[in-house]
């Protein structure tokens, strides 16, 4: 069945469907807990701390965050991989354009390939910005995640790079909810309009919910 | 009306091929596209060049043979075949640009006639059902639920035109294969093969090159017999349940 799975478009359709719902639970999560950046330090430093002892006793320091992080990782090379190797054989079943071009689908599923480069490229900085510290700039205080948070969106780039970013995942979340419905078998005629709905208020809200933070800060809100 | 037509001329598959430029005039609103390219092979003809090559056959909208990308749109700009599109779909004056079917899957054979075959060989992989040979049976001898019947008939409607692999940007054949699997996995006829089937027209589907689908929607937007976007996930659904019930 793994064969299967791996070796047709539809399977890796799937396969990037399940993938890309595990990503989308954990940032509706990952949204949520950003927002205790709201309820001032105390909190926000708290909640952070209780990320690494979660399931403690019965599980060691920090094995909770990294079987999520395994779990992640996993997700985003499973997504990647199958969405190169579609692409690959997506272009090469169009070799040659039509002279006459007109502009096609909708701008969020146009997007999709270019946004899903950009979400990449965005984890790599954020990981090494947030996680490790190693291009934070001034001085990363592991175990003060509500300072850090402040010195990135204290910098123009930071801003910049994390607003756009956010906005490419909105689009990419609009389409990709939707289309791993189809995917999965669960779109029909019916349940379209609801499955849309969803599809949009999951971006919507995932937008609104990572953008307010560096907006909080620029405007001073939380500082 | 007078026209300025754009085609693509291309004399065999491995020739180049390049945009021709033709004036047609005398055109009446009320005739047909295919009897507009008529009229200017008749010119073309009597001025000693080669006629431009396009596929036809019943001109009622109804065997799939026609083709043809107009202005951009698989079967031009209205909710039909080509061979159903007239004349007063366009103003006096205007420039077409008619262009064949592109997919890697359909190789051009001549200006605008590309190759199909590939969508025979999706349906010889599983797009029929296995019956004893005999007398017609009776028309009630099988039963089958008003609602299965009626989803049935939207998929049985797919003439195999390929107007859903030319619009699609990633040149996927699901709307074609989705029409072909759920018209018979919904009957009591398809019942026997309806794991097969899904499995071996999607494996069939992938080994001819078509592209994989982005859920962009063109095909559904192009297809003259309407066959909706949502056959694409039912499809998808069949293909799950057979991959879990079939060990292969």
């Amino acid at each position: 069945m793994t064969r299967t799975l791996w070796d047709s478009t539809v399977g890796k359709k799937v396969i990037m469907a399940v993938s890309g719902l595990v990503m989308l639970l954990y940032l509706v999560v990952h949204m949520i807990g950003n927002l205790k950046i709201f309820f001032g330090a105390g909190e926000f430093n708290h909640y952070a701390h209780w990320l690494r002892t979660m399931g403690e006793p019965f599980l060691h320091h920090e094995w909770a965050l990294w079987l999520v992080r395994i779990g992640l990782v996993a997700a985003v090379v499973l997504h990647g991989v199958s969405a190169y190797h579609l692409s690959r054989r997506d272009i090469r079943a169009r070799p040659s354009g039509y002279v006459h071009r007109k502009p096609r689908a909708a701008y969020a599923t146009r997007t999709m390939r270019w946004g899903g480069i950009i979400l990449a490229l965005f984890i790599v900085w954020h990981i090494l910005d947030l996680t490790t510290g190693t291009v934070h700039p001034g001085g990363f205080q592991s175990g003060r995640p509500y300072q850090n948070v402040i010195d990135t969106f204290s910098t123009w780039y930071g801003n910049t790079v994390y607003i756009v970013a956010v906005l490419a995942l909105g689009l990419h979340v609009q389409h990709g909810f939707w289309s791993a419905a189809q995917t999965l078998g669960v779109g029909n005629a019916t349940r379209d309009r609801i499955l849309k709905t969803t599809a949009n208020a999951l971006a919507l809200v995932l937008t609104a919910g990572f953008v307010a933070v560096p907006v909080a800060v620029m405007t001073g809100v939380v500082s | 009306m007078k026209l300025t037509l754009r085609v693509w001329r291309q004399p065999h598959a491995e020739a180049p091929g390049a945009m021709a430029t033709y004036e047609v005039d005398g055109i009446s609103p009320n005739m047909s596209f295919l009897e507009m390219l008529d009229t200017l092979n008749e010119e073309l003809v009597l001025d000693g060049d080669e006629p431009v090559a396009f596929d036809h056959d019943c001109r009622e909208g109804i065997c799939g043979a026609c083709s043809l990308v107009i202005n951009g749109d698989a079967h031009g700009p209205e909710p039909t075949t080509t061979c159903q599109l007239h004349m007063r779909s366009f103003q006096d004056g205007q420039t077409i640009d008619v262009e064949p079917w592109r997919a890697a899957a359909f190789p051009v054979v001549k200006d605008l006639v590309v190759d199909r075959s590939a969508f025979d060989r999706i349906i010889q992989s599983g797009g029929y059902i296995s019956a004893p040979t005999g007398t017609a049976p009776d028309a009630h001898a099988t039963p089958v639920p008003k609602p299965d019947a009626d989803f049935a008939f939207e998929h049985a409607e797919c003439i195999g035109c390929g107007a859903c692999v030319a619009a699609c940007p990633n040149g996927s054949a699901m709307l074609f294969t989705s029409a072909k699997v759920n018209h018979l996995n919904v009957l009591p006829q398809g019942a026997p093969e309806r794991e097969t089937r899904v499995l071996d027209m999607v494996a069939a589907m992938d080994e001819e090159g078509f592209g994989g689908c982005t859920l962009a929607g063109e095909c559904a937007t192009a297809c003259p017999k309407g066959i909706p976007l949502p056959s694409i996930a039912a499809m998808n659904k069949e293909w799950l349940r057979a991959t879990r019930k079939v060990r292969r």
